[in-house]
């Protein structure tokens, strides 16, 4: 199952992503806005659902810290392109990670106890993995605003360290 | 007996004045992009640590199977090192944020 979600949302990045890697169709700033807002938007619906579900301390604490800091990095964000006046523009990504993140919601909403702590870490583990990678080889490099590529680094830095603290208590809980 | 300790108490607490202010310091420590700054501190006991977060996350200061110090965003917060040894300290959110302390007795 989770496997399958993985190789999924892998194949929705890359499906995604595979056009932008020709220079001409680069992300341009308003679609690069929208996927990392689009992306932290996700993370927090997937931690509500942890909260009003999981009867795990180790858990529910994790996935309000992941509403607090994704809620923080996107306030900043929406601040930012305020600033620049840039207009989020939704686009093909944003729209891939959206269906991904529904379907992964539904898919957890049918698990109850372990086994939906479990599916809901091991899913976090995943999906900063990618949303990182893609943040990594993808979106910095094709922002061209110093301020949103400044963002987007400080943003990677604080996922990957969401990333380790998944992985952590990925581990509590095996 | 009694006499004894009343005689010594000024003494005690004249000496407490003139040397506690001079000894102890407080060494600050930046927080910048999930960064600790400096990332090594040298410090002695009952030196005053006091770390002040730029970042719009919070942090924390944590020892593992120690202390922890929660430093909330654009805030301050701080700990007064009580025991000498070499520390290693991370943030239990950002796990990839590191920091280090030398205390020396």
């Amino acid at each position: 199952m989770f496997t399958r979600y993985t190789a999924a949302l892998a194949a929705v990045l890359f499906v995604s992503a595979a056009p932008f890697a020709q220079a001409a169709d680069k992300p341009t700033d308003p679609q690069i806005a929208h996927i990392a807002y689009t992306a932290g938007v996700l993370d927090i619906e997937a931690a509500k659902q942890a909260i009003k579900t999981s009867k795990n301390k180790e858990v529910v604490a994790f996935a309000k810290d992941m509403e607090r800091d994704h809620e923080a990095v996107n306030k900043q964000a929406l601040d930012l392109v305020k600033k620049l006046k840039v207009k989020p523009e939704d686009n093909a990504t944003s729209q891939a990670l959206t269906k991904a993140a529904e379907e992964e919601r539904a898919k957890l909403a049918k698990l109850k106890g372990a086994a939906f702590d479990k599916a809901y870490i091991e899913n976090e583990v995943a999906y900063h993995k990618q949303v990182n990678g893609a943040l990594e080889t993808l979106l910095i490099p094709a922002a061209s605003n110093a301020e949103l590529k400044s963002l987007l680094e400080t943003g990677l830095k604080i996922f990957q360290g969401h990333e380790q603290h998944a992985e952590h208590v990925a581990g509590m809980l095996k | 007996m009694k006499a004894g300790v009343l005689i010594h108490l000024p003494w005690l607490a004249a000496l407490a004045l003139m040397t506690a202010p001079a000894a102890a310091a407080t060494i600050e420590v930046t927080i910048d992009k999930l960064v600790f700054s400096p990332a090594t501190v040298e410090a002695k006991v009952g030196d005053t640590v006091e770390w002040v977060n730029k970042d719009v996350v919070a942090h924390t200061a944590t020892v593992k199977g120690g202390w922890e110090v929660m430093i909330p965003p654009k805030k301050s917060a701080s700990l007064t090192l009580k025991a000498a040894g070499a520390i290693d300290y991370f943030c239990r959110f950002h796990p990839n944020m590191r920091g280090h302390m030398n205390v020396a007795p």
